[in-house]
Parts: C-alpha cells; sequence; structure tokens
C-alpha cells in the first residue's frame, strides 16, 4: 500500500510538472494555432538560469530563501524574455504563412537553443543545489512523499489558482480568451492582439520557469537535452486534455504523470518514454480532439 | 428528354443543434440550369458541401444519376473524390485554386480522375503514359481555350485576375467531365463585362450537354440565366418556379426584405 | 542611406540580447568547485553579433518589401527569375553543366584522397536521403520528422540479416527499401489523414519509438551496444580492399544519385506528382478534383520511406556497424533542414542544400562545433526570410503552337 501510494505521489509530481508546461503549449495554441515546439527549450532555459542564479548566490553565501525567490524570479524573468524574443523573431513574422511554416520555424528554434545552452556552458549534467530543504513536520512520511514532491504539488496548486484568475477575471484574460476565439473580430474591437500573443508567450513561459526550476530542484541535476523529453512529454499531456483548453491541459498531464509513475512502477522501467509517446501517437491517431477539446468542422 | 440527374430529399444537415439544413427536396434534370438563391447564411454552401461529400449530411438522401445511364448512385457519406469521379464537379465560393500551378496544371489536375498512369508509368514512361498525359494537355489546353485564358496557360494561378481565377476553377471542373456542374457564386467579384461574358460561358456550357446547379447573389445574372429557380431560407426550400414565378413569390419577398412587423 | 533611427533601434536589438544572453553566455558557475566564471567577453561578442545581425537583418526586409512593391506594381509582367531558374529551364545549359558535374563526379577519387572520397560518399547519401524527404515534404507537404525511422529500418534489416542470415548487400537492398515503405504505409495508413502539424509531431513520436525500441529491445536489436562487422557490399564475390570498397561505395552512390534523380524528376512531372503538390496546396479543392487523398499521401509517404530504407542499408554497408545512437531525431532535423534550405520541391535545391550543409562543416572544422546551432537557425531565418528555399522550384512551361490569343 505505501508503494501504491508513493507511486501515486510521485506521479502527481510528475503530473504537475507537466502541467506547468502543458499550459504554455496549449495556451500558444489556443491563441495561435501554432505547435510551440520551442516550448520545451523555454523550460529548459528556466531550468539553467535558475541554476546558474542560485549556485552564484550560494557560493556568495547569500541565505536559503533568498536564493529561492531569487532564483524563481530570474528564472520567469529570462524565460519570458527567451519567450518573447522567439515569438517577436521566429513567429511573427510567419503569421500569415501556411501552417507548416511556423512550426518548421519552431522546430529550428529548439534545436537553436539546446546547441546554444550547450555552447554557452555545458554538454554535461549540472548538479542542481538543493534548494528544498527537508521539512520537519514530514519526516514521519518522508519514505512516502519527500518535500520537493509536497512543495511542487503545492506550488502548482498555487500557480494554477493564480491562472485561472488571470485568464477568468483580469482584463487581459479576458482579452485572451477574445482572441482565441476569433483573432479577427477580436482586432476589430480594439484589441491589440500583437501584445496578446506576447503576453501569452509571457505567461506560459514563465510557468514553463517554474516548472524548470522544480523539477530540476527536485531531480537534482540539469543538462541542455532536458527540454525535449519533457517537452514532447507536456506536449502529450497537452493533447490528451484536448489542445487549447487550460483545464485540459492540467487533467491530461495529471493522467499522463500517473499512469507513467504506475507504469514505471508496476511494469518495467525500460521503456518508460516508449510508453508516453505511443500514447501521443495513439492519441493524435484516434481522438486528436482530446478529453476536452472540441472537434474543428472544416470551412470551405 | 430529359431525365433527373440530382436528386435530393429529405436532406438535414446538424451543425450541433443548428439546421444548416432542414429536409430539403428537390431534384436537377439534365440540360437545364438551376439557381439556388436565398439569403446570407441560407444554407446554400452547406448544400453543396452535403452534395459533394465534404460533410456528411445527418438524413435524408442524396442520389446521382447518371443520364442515359444505368442505375442511380447514393452519395451519402462518399468521398468527394469518389462523387466527382461519378460525374459532378464544383467550384468554391472562395476561390480555392493551387496557387503555385500554373494555370495549364491546375485544369490537368482535374484531369487525374479520368486517367490512369501510376508510379511505374511515371518512372518509365512508356507508350500509354506519354499518350495519356498528351492527351491530359490537350484536353486541358482546349479547356483554357474554352474559358479565355489560352494565352496564360503558363502563368502561376495566383497571378491571374479575380475574374480570371473564377474561369480557371469552371475549367479545371469541367475538366473532370461532369454532366452536373456547381458553381458557388461564380459571379461573385466580377465587374459587369466579365459577368456578361461567364453569362456566355454557362450557357456554352449547359449547350454542351452538362447541366448547372448554380449559387449567385446576382439576379440579374441568375433571372436571365437560369431555367428554374430554388429559394432557400434558413435551411429550408421555400420556394421554386421559374424566375417569372419566383419574382413574384411573396415568400421570397419576404425572405429577402425581412418581415414587416 | 542608414538612418540615424535604425541604428538606435540596432543598438536596442543589441542591448536587449546582451541582456537576454547575460545569465547564459556571461556566468559560468563550476557548483563543485565552488568557482565563478565571468566571461566579460562574451558578452561583447553578442553585443556585436546582436548589432550585425540585426542591421544586415533589417536591410533584408526592407529589400524584400521592396521587391513586394515592385511585384505588386508589375502585375502582368515577366517575374523576373534567379539566374538559376534561368539556366534550370534552358535545356541548352542545363545538360553541358549536368555532364560537367557528372565528369567531376566520376572522376572525384582520382583527384582527391581516400579520406575525401569516402566524406563525399557520406554527403551523397544526405543528398539521396534529402530527394527522398523531398518527396514527402517538398512535394506532397507532409512534414514527416520521423524520417530517420525509415532510415534505421533499412540499416537494421541489412545489420541482422547480415548478422543471423550472412546474406549480402544486394539480396538485403531491395528488402531493405521495401521493409521501410512497409512501415511507411503502416504508420501511414492511421496518420495520414491527420492536419499537417499534427502528423508532424506523430511522425516524430514513431520515430522516437522505433529508436527506444532498438535501444531497449536487447534480444532483438542487441541495444545500446549495437552490431558490428557487417559486411561491406560485395562485387561478384571478390574481396575488396578497405580504399577499393570506399571506391567501390562512392560509384555505388553516384549510381543511385543518378537514378534518383532521374526518378524523382520523372514523377515530379507525372500525373501522380502533380496531384502531390496539388494535394500541398489545397486539400479540398483536390478532394473536389477526383484525387484520392489517402491513396496519393500513401504512396508520397511510403516512396519516400522507400529510398530511406535503401540508403539505411548502405550506411550500414558502409560504416559496417549499426547502434540506436544514429537515429536520433536530430539525424531527421538535419535531413529536413537540406530539403528547406535548398528549397522544397527543388531538385537541384535540395542537392546543393545537402553539399552545403554536410560539407561546410566538414571541411571547415572551427564551424563543426556550431554545426547543429546553424542547423536550427537555418531552419529558422530560412522560414522568416527565404520560404521557397535557396533554389525555387520551376514549374513546368508547355509550349503550344496555336497560340491564338481568343477571348471571346
Amino acid at each position: 500500500m505505501d508503494y501504491f501510494i508513493e507511486l501515486l505521489f510521485s506521479g502527481l509530481t510528475r503530473g504537475s510538472i507537466y502541467a506547468l508546461i502543458a499550459l504554455g503549449y496549449t495556451m500558444v495554441y489556443g491563441i495561435i494555432g501554432l505547435i510551440n515546439f520551442a516550448h520545451g527549450e523555454i523550460y529548459m532555459i528556466g531550468a539553467f538560469t535558475s541554476f546558474v542564479v542560485a549556485t552564484v548566490l550560494s557560493i556568495y553565501g547569500f541565505p536559503l530563501l533568498a536564493i529561492i525567490v531569487l532564483a524563481g524570479v530570474c528564472a520567469a524573468i529570462w524565460s519570458s524574455a527567451y519567450g518573447y524574443t522567439i515569438e517577436k523573431m521566429a513567429y511573427k513574422p510567419l503569421r500569415h504563412a501556411p501552417r507548416l511554416s511556423p512550426l518548421i520555424s519552431a522546430i529550428g528554434m529548439s534545436i537553436f537553443l539546446q546547441n546554444y545552452v550547450l555552447l554557452a556552458q555545458t554538454s554535461d549534467f549540472l548538479p542542481f543545489p538543493e534548494l528544498i530543504p527537508d521539512f520537519a513536520f514530514m519526516e514521519p512520511y518522508a519514505h512516502i512523499v519527500g518535500s520537493s514532491d509536497l512543495m511542487i504539488l503545492v506550488t502548482t496548486a498555487v500557480v494554477m489558482v493564480a491562472l485561472t484568475i488571470l485568464i477568468k477575471f483580469t482584463r487581459i484574460g479576458k482579452a485572451m480568451r477574445a482572441t482565441a476565439q476569433d483573432r479577427t473580430m477580436a482586432m476589430l474591437v480594439g484589441i491589440n492582439v500583437d501584445r496578446i500573443i506576447s503576453a501569452t508567450f509571457i505567461i506560459g513561459s514563465s510557468l514553463a520557469a517554474i516548472g524548470g526550476l522544480l523539477i530540476a530542484s527536485h531531480i537534482g541535476q540539469i543538462n541542455f537535452y532536458i527540454g525535449f523529453l519533457a517537452g514532447i512529454k507536456a506536449f502529450t499531456a497537452a493533447v490528451l486534455g484536448g489542445i487549447g483548453s487550460i483545464p485540459g491541459a492540467v487533467i491530461g498531464s495529471l493522467i499522463l504523470g500517473l499512469t507513467e509513475s504506475f507504469a514505471t512502477g508496476y511494469i518495467s522501467s525500460d521503456y518508460e518514454d516508449v510508453f508516453a509517446f505511443s500514447l501521443l501517437v495513439l492519441i493524435l491517431i484516434f481522438k486528436p480532439s482530446g478529453i476536452l477539446g472540441k472537434a474543428e468542422t472544416k470551412k470551405v | 428528354m430529359s431525365e433527373i440527374i440530382l436528386q435530393v430529399s429529405d436532406l438535414t444537415m446538424n451543425f450541433g443543434g443548428i439546421k444548416a439544413l432542414d429536409t430539403l427536396d428537390f431534384e436537377v434534370c439534365s440540360g437545364e440550369i438551376v439557381a439556388l438563391i436565398g439569403p446570407n447564411g441560407a444554407g446554400k454552401t452547406t448544400f453543396f458541401n452535403c452534395v459533394t461529400g465534404i460533410y456528411t449530411p445527418s438524413s435524408g438522401d442524396v442520389y446521382l444519376h447518371k443520364p442515359g445511364g444505368e442505375g442511380r448512385t447514393r452519395l451519402n457519406g462518399m468521398k468527394p473524390n469518389h462523387v466527382a469521379e461519378k460525374g459532378m464537379a464544383r467550384t468554391f465560393q472562395n476561390i480555392r485554386l493551387f496557387p503555385k500551378m500554373t494555370v495549364l496544371e491546375n485544369v490537368m489536375i482535374g484531369r487525374h480522375c479520368r486517367s490512369k498512369s501510376f508510379i511505374l508509368g511515371a518512372i518509365f514512361r512508356d507508350k500509354k503514359t506519354r499518350a495519356e498525359e498528351r492527351s491530359i494537355v490537350d484536353y486541358s489546353y482546349a479547356l483554357l481555350e474554352k474559358v479565355g485564358l489560352a494565352s496564360q496557360v503558363n502563368e502561376l494561378a495566383a497571378n491571374l485576375s479575380y475574374g480570371a481565377q473564377r474561369r480557371l476553377e469552371i475549367a479545371r471542373a469541367l475538366a473532370t467531365e461532369p454532366f452536373l456542374l456547381l458553381l458557388d457564386e461564380p459571379a461573385a467579384g466580377m465587374n459587369p463585362q466579365e459577368t456578361a461574358k461567364l453569362v456566355k460561358l454557362i450557357r456554352r456550357i449547359c449547350d454542351e450537354g452538362h447541366a448547372v446547379l448554380l449559387i449567385e447573389h446576382d439576379m440579374k445574372l441568375v433571372m436571365t440565366l437560369s431555367d428554374r429557380i430554388v429559394v432557400m431560407d434558413y435551411g429550408r426550400k421555400i420556394a421554386e418556379g421559374t424566375p417569372a414565378e419566383v419574382r413574384t413569390n411573396p415568400e421570397v419577398i419576404k425572405a429577402y426584405l425581412g418581415e414587416d412587423d | 542611406m542608414f538612418p540615424l533611427k535604425e541604428f538606435k533601434k540596432s543598438l536596442l536589438v543589441a542591448l536587449w540580447f546582451v541582456a537576454l544572453t547575460f545569465p547564459l553566455m556571461v556566468i559560468q558557475v563550476d557548483p563543485i568547485e565552488r568557482i565563478v566564471n565571468w566571461r566579460w567577453n562574451n558578452m561583447f561578442f553578442v553585443a556585436i553579433g546582436s548589432f550585425v545581425l540585426s542591421v544586415v537583418g533589417k536591410a533584408f526586409f526592407a529589400r524584400k518589401e521592396q521587391q513586394l512593391s515592385k511585384k505588386r506594381t508589375a502585375q502582368n509582367e515577366e517575374v523576373q527569375d534567379t539566374i538559376f531558374q534561368r539556366v534550370l529551364r534552358e535545356p541548352r545549359y542545363l545538360w553541358p553543366i549536368s555532364l560537367a558535374c557528372l565528369a567531376f563526379a566520376i572522376a572525384f577519387p582520382f583527384l582527391f584522397s581516400t579520406y575525401q572520397t569516402n566524406v563525399m560518399t557520406t554527403a551523397l547519401m544526405y543528398v539521396v536521403l534529402g530527394l527522398g524527404l523531398n518527396i514527402v515534404v517538398g512535394l506532397a507537404g507532409l512534414l514527416d520528422l520521423g524520417y530517420v525511422a525509415f532510415y534505421a529500418v533499412g540499416a537494421y534489416s541489412y545489420a541482422l540479416l547480415n548478422h543471423h542470415f550472412d546474406l549480402g548487400f544486394w539480396t538485403v537492398l531491395p528488402v531493405g527499401g521495401i521493409l521501410a515503405a512497409f512501415f511507411g504505409i503502416i504508420l501511414g495508413f492511421p496518420v495520414l489523414r491527420l492536419r499537417g502539424d499534427y502528423l508532424a509531431i506523430v511522425t516524430l513520436g514513431f520515430g522516437e519509438i522505433i529508436r527506444l525500441v532498438l535501444e531497449n529491445w536487447n534480444e532483438f536489436s542487441m541495444g545500446p551496444s549495437g552490431i558490428a562487422n557487417i559486411d561491406r557490399p560485395g562485387l561478384f564475390g571478390l574481396d575488396l580492399s578497405l580504399n577499393m570498397s570506399i571506391l567501390y561505395l562512392y560509384y555505388l552512390m553516384i549510381f543511385f544519385l543518378i537514378i534518383t534523380i532521374f526518378v524523382v524528376n520523372r514523377l515530379q512531372d507525372s500525373r501522380l506528382g502533380r496531384a502531390w503538390v496539388a494535394l500541398r496546396e489545397d486539400e479540398i479543392a483536390c478532394q473536389a478534383m477526383g484525387i484520392d487523398k489517402t491513396k496519393t499521401k500513401l504512396v508520397a509517404f511510403s516512396l519516400g520511406a522507400f529510398w530511406a530504407g535503401i540508403i539505411g542499408v548502405v550506411f550500414a554497408a558502409k560504416t559496417t556497424f549499426v547502434n540506436p545512437a544514429s537515429f536520433t531525431f536530430l539525424e531527421s532535423a538535419i535531413i529536413l533542414s537540406i530539403v528547406v534550405l535548398g528549397g522544397m520541391g527543388s531538385i537541384v535545391g535540395v542537392i546543393c542544400g545537402a553539399f552545403i550543409l554536410i560539407l561546410l562543416p566538414e571541411y571547415l572544422r572551427a564551424l563543426s562545433e556550431f554545426r547543429m546551432l546553424a542547423f536550427g537557425g537555418i531552419l529558422v531565418l530560412m522560414m522568416v526570410f527565404r520560404p521557397e528555399g535557396l533554389i525555387s522550384n520551376v514549374r513546368r512551361v508547355y509550349q503550344f503552337k496555336k497560340n491564338d490569343r481568343g477571348e471571346k
């Protein structure tokens, strides 16, 4: 039973991280209909930035709390800046191009960023400083749920609530929903669509950066290649939940995290990634609209 | 002499609760020009899409009957390409040419379903393939002459003027050798001279043995050209008859001008 | 010439990039020794680099706008072609050039070292792979991100059949191709009705599945350590020395390349090739004109896979060793870059693309470190600035004698 609960929590933790990344995919897709292939790299850059900042600060002897906060803030700021820049450079000029052009551009961006980090930093795995202390009150449950798992779950929950409020009740959130529904119409009623698209990239990127920080401190090491796999898996989760739908991305991520966790726990860990990829292929073939997505009707 | 070639009965199309087509009945006979008119959003284009296999109708039947041929074919749920093979071709309201192919190639695509060569033929270019290729080119060129685009055969379709693109769409549809041609707003965006030319062209197409079913908002064109007019509103057929009959039909006037409350 | 306002803008761009790249370019930490290494010179490079790129990019955009407006004003005039296109269209120039290329290709091993020949063979393999993918992506417009999977199928079919049953190169060559095409059909059947971007992702997933299976299914594929000592291609049972077999493979690739060019060229100008291009342009119109979408796509997909399978067999024979690490997503991305750089749908373009992307990093060793960075950058830049590629495809021109300009 303990083992089951352990797997359950590790699945939820995984799922939460996927959710933080998947939201970026789903929001961007909802607004401009693009699979932002470089989104996984944004997450990786978030993890790297927080690694650099946290390590520098810890070398200079800052207190732990300051390190966590500063690393998180820096990661979010820089990731958003990257997301913003990528959109301006690689996607905006292609807004009226055939559908595959921005996708190819996104793939190029993803490869570019991977190798940029590889060249600017290193190709080795880097040990990530331990940011999340073992909470004393977690002691009795430590063999089932680690402190960092708890931290991830709590942070993700807080972020989700904040995001929901942002999208449901703020001006920019309303503008985003309007743009997602009908871009031309949104433009006609005076919404600055370019700004909304930028905002979407910024929000999605900072969520991914938070995910990057959390997972890096959870696993304890990072590498320039982590974005690729995480990106694909988060995309799988977004499609599973119904791409374009925000609650769908969360549900899809939790389902994917749990299934992965139980499958590796009870079956075999060799085929962990095969499993996620197969799931991706199967969903896209059999139910491309996902759990909460709407099926598209073609306009002629 | 004339026989029914397209028979639609009880055709209904639901889009998540909205009835875009509501128990529609009508038929087209060989050799006639039928116009389908109605206010915007009446379901005319949806009707075209249902008949040509782009949408699968929710209920009802669509039958196509080749003039002088044996038996009729039920088109419901048939793929668009099979519908074209059966002898019904269409044009599109918002022009859907192949912009990066030349004018001639666009028409040659229409010959696809009337020719056969495949991988091996393409690679080895045997005698049969060469002959077929030659006939595709000749046939397509003849069609372009007919619609008045012969001087622009090697131009990219995207570079044509609006009216020329509409005519190219007609030529492309004709290349599939349809006995029934569906035209979706063929005169939209044309100037009066172009429209006059188009009227002649459609008349000629009809004289050459193709029945024509067209959607059009240009009432002058509709009234001069059509043998019969079907009026739709809210997915239903509200009137049908000769131009003179339709013109005076109170239901039609109501649909177009709205009701006085 | 260059207004001050633009200058200021470029300066701001440079500043933005300096800030953007600061944490990753300037700071480098060693978490074990606990040392921070501030690389201020990198900051300088980024500033200069982004400033120059911004200026160049702006100039490029301005030129593009100018050309566009020029094109718009000159509606019905002959659109000016590049020199390349004019040469390609003119059989008078095309034949001598092709013959010269062929002569050079045949003489190549005698002019250069064995090492160079070997490099050239690799480049030729990429040319053929590019041409194969060009059928799928360039002509039919199906973005296949798992192309390398079919390459892997070919390579492993030779490796395994040779290892277990001692089958020779020439026996397995068609088997590898057909097996890859078969995989293409199996995958293509369910996925080809998907929308373009989903298709891309599914093929990517499929490619990764194949690689992961090869990596983990030890009993079948011997896992990550791969299969070694695969036989080189035989020549009528002769035992070739290493040098001779490099030469042999080189000529084999020349031969394959000529066949590929011939076949792709013929396909392009056929009923099938036209249907592919039309499908790429507008699927719905295509179907309405009587083209069977699924069948046409499936043929393109499996034909592309067939080519990848064939080259996979050659790859296994050339390196005499295969392991899953050769078949990562990046390999697919390289082949895609070749097609995109060269010009989707253009044979000459793809050939040039492959030579540039494969040979340049090979000869400019200093650049080879930046190889993948450049591949990524090329995909983005080409899409933004020149989506038609270096050498865009030329549509065939038909001549008619009876040229009555008749609009009745």
